[in-house]
C-alpha cells in the first residue's frame, strides 16, 4: 500500500504542474504563485509525501482539478457502479465456470465438454472489448433487447446507488458483467478443469473409491473441495483484476463506474483523481488478499491448525 | 478348495498403448480361502498391484479387463455394473493402499471420513456410526481415540495415518483385504506394528487377506501361502514354508537368494541376472526363460501352465511331467 501510495504520490508530483492545468493563460505570476502556495505545491517534496498520505488514511484524497470537487465523493458516486459490475460478472464467472470446469474433467470425452473448451478458448483469446462491441452489436443492434450503454435507472440508497432494484439497471447490468465475466469464466473453468483432473488422480480419491463410496460423494464431496483451495487463490487474485480492467468493458458500455472516471482523469491530466484511483485499486486487492487468505483457513485444516496440537 | 473366498480364474488385465496392447495381468488365477492371508510378491511391475485394482474393479481407463473372472464367495463380481461394484466395495472386499500420507483426504477428519464409509455400507446413524468408528480405531491401536477422532490426518504420523487406512477398509466388515503394499511407505520400526495390527485386525473378524508386497520378510511373518508373480504371470503358488525353503521356480529360487539370512555365512547375496522384460516385448515361451539359469530349448518356445503339484502350483516346465526336482 505504501509503495503503490509512493508511486501515485510521485505521479501527482512529476506529471506536469497541476497550475498550469487549472488556470487560464491570463493568471498573473502572483495568483500563480498563490494558488501553489494553497495547494501546498512549495513544501519539501517528504512533507508534501507526509501530507498526501496522512489526509488519504483519513478519506481526504484531494480536490479534482478538473471537477474542483473532493475526489474521494467523486470516487464515491462511481465506485458502486463498478462494484456492483464487478460483483456481478465475478458471480458469473464462479457460477458458470465452476460447473463448466467440474464437467469437463469429469466427462472428458463428451462433445459437451468440447464444446465448453473450445468456448473457452475464445473466451481467453478474444479482447474484453471486442467480445463487448460483439455483444452490443448482436444484443443491442440487432436483437434489440439490451441496453448498449450506461447503467439504466439507479435507486439512490443513501451513499450508495443501486442498479439492482430497477429492470432497466438489471437489464443494464447483463452485457458488460457478461463482458467482463466471460474471460474470468474461462480461466476459472480451466483452472478447475486441470485441478479436478489432477485431484482425480491422487490416491486419497482412488481410496475413497475403494471405500465404495458413491460416484457423487466422492467427485463433489472430496475431490471438489480439494480442488477448491487453488481455485480460492486464483479466483480473489481475479476478482482484483476484475476490478481493475472494469475500465476497458466501462468504457465500450460507457458505464459510468470508477474506470470511466480514471478514462476522463487521464485525458484532463486529472492526477488526484487518478492517484486516489491508483490507491483505491491497491487497497481493494489488500483486502481481498486478506478475505482470501482467511477463506484458506475455513477450507484447508492444515492451515486452521498449523500444527500446534499434533 | 470348495470353500474358497476369492477365486481369480484366468484374469487378464490389458492397456492399449501406441505401440500395441500391453499385457498387465496375463492368465493368472489364484484362490484366497476364507481367513486366509495370500501374499503376493514379485519385482515392480510384475503386476501385482494391478491384479489386486483388478479385483477391487478400480483399474484406471484404458485399462480394462479383457478376460477371466473374478467370484467373491461364489458371486461373479469383475463383470458387475459400475454401481452394483461400488456396492461390492468397501463392504465386500476392502483395500489398503501403499502410502498412509496421501490415501487420506487432508480436508477431512478422520471421523468424517470414518462415518461416512460406515453409513454408505451399514444402517446407521451418526451417533451410532460415531461409536462404531471409535471402537474401530481403539482396536487398530490408537491411543486416546474418542479424542483423535476428530483430528485431521495431517494431525498424526505415518504409521497411525496407516493404522486409520486400516480402520477405513475394515469399517464396514469386508470378507476380503487387498493390502496393497502397506508398508512400503512406513519406517522399518513400524512396519511390523502395521502388519500385526493387519493381521490381528483380520485374523478376529475372519477377513481373508491378499497382501501384496515385495518384502519376502514381510510375506514370511504374515502369509500363509504366498503367490510368486513375473512379467504378469504366477510363477509359483504354495504354503510359505515350502515355498521359501524349497522354491521350485527358478525365478523363486533367484527370489530367495536375494535375501540375507542371518543363519547362512555369504559374502555376497546372489541375484538374477539381467532384469524383467518389458511388458510389451515378453519372449515367447517362458516369460523367464532369458534370465533363468536352468532354461532349456523347449523353454523358448512353449508358454508353461500353472500346474499344481499336491496344493503347490508352479508354471515351469522342468516340473512339467511331474518329477519333482
Amino acid at each position: 500500500m505504501l509503495v503503490v501510495s509512493l508511486i501515485a504520490f510521485v505521479m501527482f508530483r512529476f506529471i506536469g504542474d497541476p497550475v498550469d492545468q487549472m488556470v487560464g493563460l491570463e493568471t498573473t505570476l502572483e495568483e500563480r504563485a498563490k494558488l501553489r502556495e494553497q495547494l501546498g505545491l512549495n513544501e519539501p517534496l517528504p512533507i508534501q509525501f507526509w501530507h498526501f498520505v496522512s489526509k488519504a488514511a483519513q478519506g481526504n484524497l484531494g480536490i479534482s482539478y478538473q471537477f474542483k470537487q473532493p475526489v474521494a465523493k467523486l470516487i464515491g458516486e462511481r465506485l458502486p457502479a463498478t462494484l456492483e459490475l464487478s460483483f456481478v460478472s465475478a458471480l458469473i464467472a464462479l457460477l458458470a465456470g465452476i460447473p463448466m470446469g467440474v464437467y469437463t474433467a469429469l466427462r472428458r470425452e463428451s462433445i459437451l465438454s468440447k464444446l465448453f473448451l473450445t468456448i473457452s478458448l475464445i473466451g481467453i483469446s478474444l479482447p474484453t472489448f471486442l467480445i463487448g462491441i460483439l455483444l452490443i452489436f448482436i444484443f443491442a443492434v440487432i436483437l434489440q433487447w439490451l441496453p448498449s450503454f450506461g447503467r439504466g435507472q439507479v435507486v439512490d440508497l443513501g451513499w450508495w446507488s443501486t442498479g439492482f432494484l430497477t429492470v432497466s439497471g438489471l437489464k443494464a447490468l447483463i452485457l458488460p458483467s457478461i463482458t467482463l465475466g466471460l474471460f474470468q469464466m474461462t480461466l476459472i473453468m480451466r483452472l478447475v478443469r486441470s485441478e479436478m483432473l489432477e485431484v482425480l488422480r491422487t490416491d486419497y480419491i482412488k481410496f475413497a473409491r475403494a471405500r465404495g463410496l458413491k460416484n457423487r460423494v466422492v467427485n463433489f464431496g472430496h475431490a471438489l473441495k480439494n480442488t477448491l483451495v487453488p481455485v480460492i487463490t486464483i479466483t480473489g487474485l481475479q476478482l482484483g483484476s476484475i476490478i481493475a480492467f472494469a475500465i476497458i468493458t466501462e468504457t465500450v458500455f460507457q458505464w459510468p463506474g470508477m474506470g470511466l472516471l480514471f478514462l476522463q482523469a487521464v485525458q484532463d491530466v486529472d492526477i488526484p483523481i487518478m492517484s486516489a484511483y491508483l490507491l483505491m485499486i491497491a487497497f481493494l486487492f489488500v483486502a481481498i488478499n486478506l478475505i482470501v487468505d482467511m477463506l484458506y483457513v475455513v477450507v484447508d485444516p492444515r492451515i486452521r491448525i498449523g500444527g500446534g496440537e499434533a | 478348495m470348495s470353500e474358497a473366498l476369492l477365486s481369480v480364474r484366468d484374469l487378464v488385465v490389458e492397456f492399449p498403448t501406441r505401440k500395441g496392447i500391453l499385457t498387465a495381468v496375463d492368465r493368472v488365477s489364484f484362490e484366497i480361502a476364507r481367513g486366509e492371508v495370500l501374499g503376493v510378491v514379485g519385482e515392480s511391475g510384475a503386476g501385482k498391484s494391478m491384479t489386486g485394482s483388478a479385483i477391487i474393479g478400480l483399474i484406471e481407463p484404458p485399462g480394462h479387463i479383457a478376460g477371466g473372472s473374478v467370484h467373491i464367495a461364489g458371486q461373479r463380481v469383475d463383470n458387475l455394473s459400475q454401481e452394483a461394484m461400488r456396492r461390492v466395495r468397501g463392504k465386500r472386499i476392502g483395500m489398503v493402499f501403499q502410502d498412509p500420507l496421501t490415501s487420506l483426504n487432508p480436508l477431512y477428519t478422520v471421523a468424517e471420513q470414518l462415518i461416512e464409509t460406515i453409513r454408505t455400507h451399514m444402517d446407521m446413524n451418526e451417533r451410532q456410526a460415531r461409536e462404531r468408528a471409535v471402537a474401530l480405531l481403539d482396536e487398530v491401536g490408537i491411543p486416546a481415540a474418542s479424542r483423535r477422532i476428530d483430528d485431521y490426518p495431517h494431525q498424526f504420523s505415518g504409521g497411525m495415518r496407516q493404522r486409520v487406512v486400516i480402520a477405513l477398509a475394515l469399517c464396514a466388515e469386508p470378507e476380503l483385504v487387498i493390502a496393497d503394499e502397506p508398508t512400503t511407505a512406513l519406517d522399518v520400526s513400524v512396519q511390523s506394528q502395521i502388519i500385526d495390527v493387519l493381521k490381528n485386525m483380520c485374523a478376529e473378524h475372519g477377513t481373508s487377506v491378499m497382501l501384496i508386497t515385495h518384502d519376502m520378510g514381510v510375506i514370511a511373518e504374515a502369509a500363509d501361502r504366498v503367490a510368486v508373480m513375473y512379467a504378469g504371470r504366477v510363477a509359483e503358488i504354495g504354503h510359505v514354508r515350502d515355498v521359501v525353503q524349497n522354491a521350485w521356480h527358478p525365478y523363486t529360487k533367484g527370489l530367495m537368494g536375494s535375501i540375507p539370512t542371518l543363519m547362512q555365512e555369504s559374502d555376497r547375496l546372489t541375484q538374477i541376472p539381467g532384469s524383467m522384460p518389458r511388458l510389451t516385448d515378453i519372449p515367447p515361451g517362458c516369460a523367464f526363460s532369458t534370465r533363468c539359469p536352468e532354461a532349456f530349448a523347449g523353454c523358448f518356445v512353449d508358454q508353461p501352465e500353472c500346474r499344481n503339484h499336491d496344493g503347490r502350483e508352479v508354471a515351469c516346465l522342468l516340473y512339467e511331467k511331474g518329477d519333482q526336482p
